[in-house]
């Protein structure tokens, strides 16, 4: 059983407002992931749960303890760095046994408890060497070793496999993730890359500049973000906004569109407006809910709305195609099935999945 | 078919003269590096072979000149019964007086500077950078600034005239030195490590001596250095605050050389200039290399 | 593996008194030392300055006179040749001791062989004392024993080399030796600059068809302008605060020729007993080191503010 809660947590350095009263909390064996561009005051964050940089104003509980003030290494927490953090004139053994030697635990438990995780991790062949020995990947099992030996209430993640190359990092996303279906600890875990947190996380805090913009499972972040930067930064390639204005066709609410040839044409809303949307608005779709329209997939999709676009670029990746499409003085990116991309040049049909589509006010950015 | 074996034999031509010109360039190269390098080395291999050389000899060839005795007497002389001053002890009492001096002022001084840097880089607290800056101050103050402060405060601990005022005088104007090497060296140990070694429970101490000082070594070797030889070769505080007997090294070679009658002793005073250089030179050339590896890497920035 | 598996202890609980003498570590042992550079730093110099603006002759005093101690200082000839001395000294010094450094340095960085052993030659003398190399250079300036006896004996008879005992020429004896003793360490600096330029720079040079010449001159140089500014800050303290080199070589002499500031101070304050007038002349010399220190430090502080901004 441990849980975390953090109550309208500030941070200042001097006159600076790093993080800007977060909200935040972890049930037992959740995992948490902190996603948001570099310098949002994510590492900040963690480094306040770990103990390591003092709280200005607000809580953090650990298992509803109050640790504003206590030392990092009575927290029971056990954090993964970045950049590993391995000691580098011990051995791998040594790094491991470090904390346990500096809580003097006796020695024929330090041997048990490394030959446990070391089997765990399957890192026994290296147990002799130093750091500067081992590989990206192997640093990076290693210092889950390190933490996992200690065996605390909280694990802490900070971006652990931004160092990796694409391939590895994925391999390790995948080794995290079983990790911690067998450990089953709660876990912080901090990533600038958004198919992480996507992929590992039960909820998602996304955050910007000092505060929590949402803080929801993957689903609703990724289909109702909470706003413009949640839905921009989520997914790739992003979300597309289109300023657009609250129409009427046949009594039924529309977003009116400008097309390439300076037609007007209304999309029909699926949702329910609230009494006090505004006539200015921005439509978000995002590239996958743009298809070529052919009469079947309207019948599959009733939300299916037609409008033309000009294909400007076609960028093939092998599973899917993104095309660069012009729709009145906006370029939307489309992704599309390899056998159905529209060719350079062409003017398609689109249809677009308004079931799916996003509305934003875009005073306040806020989703409708 | 002709075109070809034209060109060919133009591009031998060109290859041939990039080949000469490459030749010339070398050639040109260490001819200056043997030019330069008699010029750092004959002095001392004057001094050297002087010290082996007979007096008279030295009297009747001038200093410069292929040796044509050899003994070793000028270097017990200097060593052990040459006059400096009306006492005939040669070198040997200075000599151990700048060991006296120059080993102890080097390991407290270093320790600190180790502790301090140490602090200033890991341990920062509000203010720290500017106390930092305020210490830093210390490497810029001539000597001459601080000769009469110390001339007090010597007098009145009690410690003029010794080998001790001289140590005290070397730690604390040193401190600023060796705090300003190990600072700027443990800047480059990334925060994550203390920051992961604190989780894993270990304090203050702990750190230092498990994750800091195993790290240290380049920046110890080059603190060790500069400051040894620093504080071996160091003359004003020596002559200002010292006399006679209580004198180190360099105090008395000046004194020694100084006291010339009409005749030089130049056997004598050329092993009296060595065993005064000695020491820091064998320092230098077993940790020379260690010495400017580590001062680039973070000494200076 | 159940989870179980991997509990090993249940940390102590915290003592909070202990806690707060922990954080007070760091203070405690950087205290005393702190306390010691900064009365050396400020109470010193503070005090060399009153002194300065005090009657003080044999025994410090402390009735206050001005400036009476810098006016008498700078009413005095051989001051002023020393002052003069300093700037002429430091500037040749330095240009002379970077140019040799740098063209060691660049001759080392063509891939000669052997190059530990260049390297140790010309770096040794850094770790010989002033009063050493003084002293054997002296030798080799008399003219009865030294460079020029050795030339005459090789039958050019008239040949003349008396430096040092020339009082229109001795400081340039003064600026030889000092060149000779610390080029090596400028040489150091530079190649250690040279060889820190990222390599892909010079291939790049390379590829766009520039000359060696060219690569230092446009490319490499301009990279290590910053090691530039460091040595010659180096350079500039050795030359304000030298004093043994000039009191082993010349003793200021011929006459009052090779008089330096250093050597000045020490003779008011422990010859003649004019400590004020030492004193003054010792605040004289930190200026002449704050006129360099002070931009530098500046600059220093622009760089760095310029750095930060952009990353
Ligand atoms: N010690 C510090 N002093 C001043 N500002 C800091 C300090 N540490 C971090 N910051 C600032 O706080 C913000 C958040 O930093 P950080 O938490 O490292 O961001 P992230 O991990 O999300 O990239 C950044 O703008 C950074 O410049
Ligand atoms: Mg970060």
């Amino acid at each position: 059983m441990s849980t975390l809660t953090i109550r309208s947590l500030r941070k200042n350095y001097g006159t600076v407002e790093v993080l800007k009263g977060i909200d935040l909390e972890a049930q037992n064996g959740e995992f948490v992931a902190l996603v948001g561009p570099s310098g949002c005051g994510k590492s900040t964050l963690l480094a306040m749960i770990a103990g390591l940089e003092t709280v200005t104003s607000g809580e953090i509980r650990i298992d509803g303890r109050l640790v504003n003030a206590v030392a990092p290494k009575d927290r029971d927490i056990a954090m993964v760095f970045q950049s590993y953090a391995l000691y580098p004139t011990m051995t791998v053994r040594e790094n491991i046994t470090f904390g346990m030697e500096s809580r003097r635990v006796p020695k024929p438990q330090q041997d048990e408890a490394v030959k446990r995780v070391a089997a765990f991790l399957q890192i026994e062949p290296l147990l002799g060497r130093k750091p500067g020995q081992l590989s990206g990947g192997q640093r990076q099992r290693v210092a889950m070793g390190r933490a996992l030996v200690r065996d605390p209430k909280l694990f802490l993640f900070d971006e652990p496999l931004s160092n990796l190359d694409a391939k590895l990092r994925v391999d390790m996303r995948t080794e995290i993730k079983k990790l911690h279906h067998r450990v089953g600890k709660t876990t912080v875990y901090v990533t600038h890359d958004q198919v992480e947190a996507m992929t590992l996380a039960s909820r998602i805090a996304v955050m910007h500049q000092g505060s929590v913009q949402q803080f929801d499972e993957p689903a609703m972040i990724y289909n109702r973000p909470a706003n413009m930067f949640v839905a921009g930064f989520m997914g790739s390639p992003a979300m597309n906004f289109l300023p657009a204005e609250l129409g009427e066709e046949g009594g039924r609410p529309t977003v009116a569109l400008s097309t390439a040839d300076g037609k007007t044409v209304g999309l029909p809303i699926v949702q329910t407006l609230p009494s006090d949307t505004p006539r200015q608005l921005v439509l978000g779709i995002r590239p996958e809910h743009i298809y070529r329209f052919d009469p079947d997939l309207q019948r599959r999709k009733p939300g299916i709305a037609q409008i033309d676009a000009m294909v400007e670029l076609v960028e093939p990746t092998g599973a899917e195609t993104m095309a660069v499409l012009r729709l009145g003085a906006k370029e939307i990116t489309g992704r599309f099935d390899p056998d159905s991309t529209p060719r350079m040049g062409e003017t398609v049909t689109l249809g677009i999945d308004m079931a799916r589509a996003c509305l934003f006010d875009p005073t306040t950015q806020r989703l409708i | 078919m002709v075109d070809a074996a034209l060109d060919r034999s133009l591009d031998h031509r060109a290859a041939t003269v990039t080949a000469r010109r490459h030749l010339l360039t070398r050639l040109v190269i260490y001819g200056l590096l043997v030019v330069f390098a008699a010029i750092y080395l004959v002095p001392l291999l004057v001094v050297v072979l002087n010290s082996f050389r007979d007096q008279q000899e030295i009297a009747r060839n001038g200093l410069i000149s292929l040796p044509r005795s050899f003994r070793l007497e000028a270097w017990s002389q200097a060593w052990s019964t040459y006059c400096i001053g009306g006492t005939c002890e040669g070198m040997q009492r200075n000599f151990y007086n700048s060991l006296k001096m120059t080993i102890p002022a080097t390991i407290i001084s270093t320790t600190v500077g180790a502790m301090n840097g140490y602090i200033l880089s890991k341990w920062r607290f509000k203010g720290s950078e500017a106390l930092f800056t305020l210490m830093l101050l210390g490497v810029f103050i001539p000597g001459q600034i601080s000769l009469m402060p110390w001339a007090f405060i010597l007098g009145n601990l009690g410690l003029s005239n010794s080998t001790y005022g001289l140590i005290v005088i070397h730690v604390i104007q040193g401190i600023s030195f060796t705090t300003l090497f190990c600072r700027n060296y443990y800047v480059s140990i990334p925060d994550d490590l203390i920051k992961a070694a604190r989780i894993d429970g270990a304090g203050f101490w702990r750190i230092f001596r498990k994750i800091i000082l195993p790290l240290s070594s380049p920046i110890l070797i080059v603190t060790v250095i500069w400051q040894f030889t620093g504080i071996w070769n160091e003359y004003l505080f020596g002559v200002v605050f010292t006399s006679g007997q209580q004198q180190p090294i360099t105090a008395a070679l000046v004194a020694l050389t100084a006291s010339g009658t009409n005749v030089r002793a130049y056997d004598v005073m050329s092993a009296a200039v060595l065993i005064g250089a000695l020491p820091p030179l064998l320092i230098y050339l077993f940790g020379g290399k260690y010495f400017v590896r580590g001062l680039t890497q973070g000494a200076i920035k | 593996m159940s989870n179980h598996d991997l509990i090993l202890s249940v940390p102590a609980p915290a003592r909070p008194w202990r806690e707060r003498l922990g954080s007070a570590v760091p203070l405690l042992v950087l205290g005393p030392s702190l306390v010691a550079s900064l009365v050396y730093v400020f109470v010193f110099t503070g005090w060399t300055l009153y002194i300065s603006l005090s009657n003080s002759s044999l025994l410090p005093s402390y009735d206050f006179v001005g400036l009476e101690n810098y006016a008498s200082l700078w009413a005095n000839r051989r001051w002023n040749i020393a002052y003069n001395n300093l700037f002429l000294f430091s500037g040749f010094y330095i240009v002379g001791s970077m140019a040799v450094g740098l063209l060691l340095a660049i001759l080392i960085d063509q891939r000669v062989r052997g190059e530990a052993v260049w390297r140790t030659i010309f770096l040794y003398p850094l770790a010989v004392s002033f009063i050493v190399t003084g002293t054997v250079w002296s030798w080799l300036y008399n003219p009865t024993d030294g460079i020029q006896a050795m030339v005459r004996g090789l039958g050019w008879t008239n040949f003349s080399f008396a430096l040092a005992s020339d009082r229109h020429h001795a400081i340039y004896a003064v600026i030889i030796t000092g060149v000779w003793q610390s080029s090596g360490f400028a040489m150091a600096l530079f190649l250690a600059g040279l060889r820190s330029v990222d390599s892909d720079l010079v291939k790049a040079a390379q590829i766009d068809g520039a000359s060696t010449f060219r690569i230092y001159r446009k490319v490499l140089l301009p990279t290590i302008a910053p090691i530039f500014l460091a040595v010659a800050v180096i350079q500039i303290q050795f030359a304000i605060k030298t004093f043994d080199l000039v009191a082993a070589l010349t003793k200021g002499g011929p006459g009052i020729s090779t008089t330096f500031p250093a050597i000045y101070v020490y003779d008011l304050m422990f010859q003649r007993g004019q400590i004020g007038e030492g004193a003054a002349a010792a605040i004289m010399m930190l200026a002449a080191l704050a006129v360099v220190l002070v931009p530098y430090s500046f600059w220093v502080v622009w760089r760095r503010r310029k750095e930060a901004g952009h990353g």
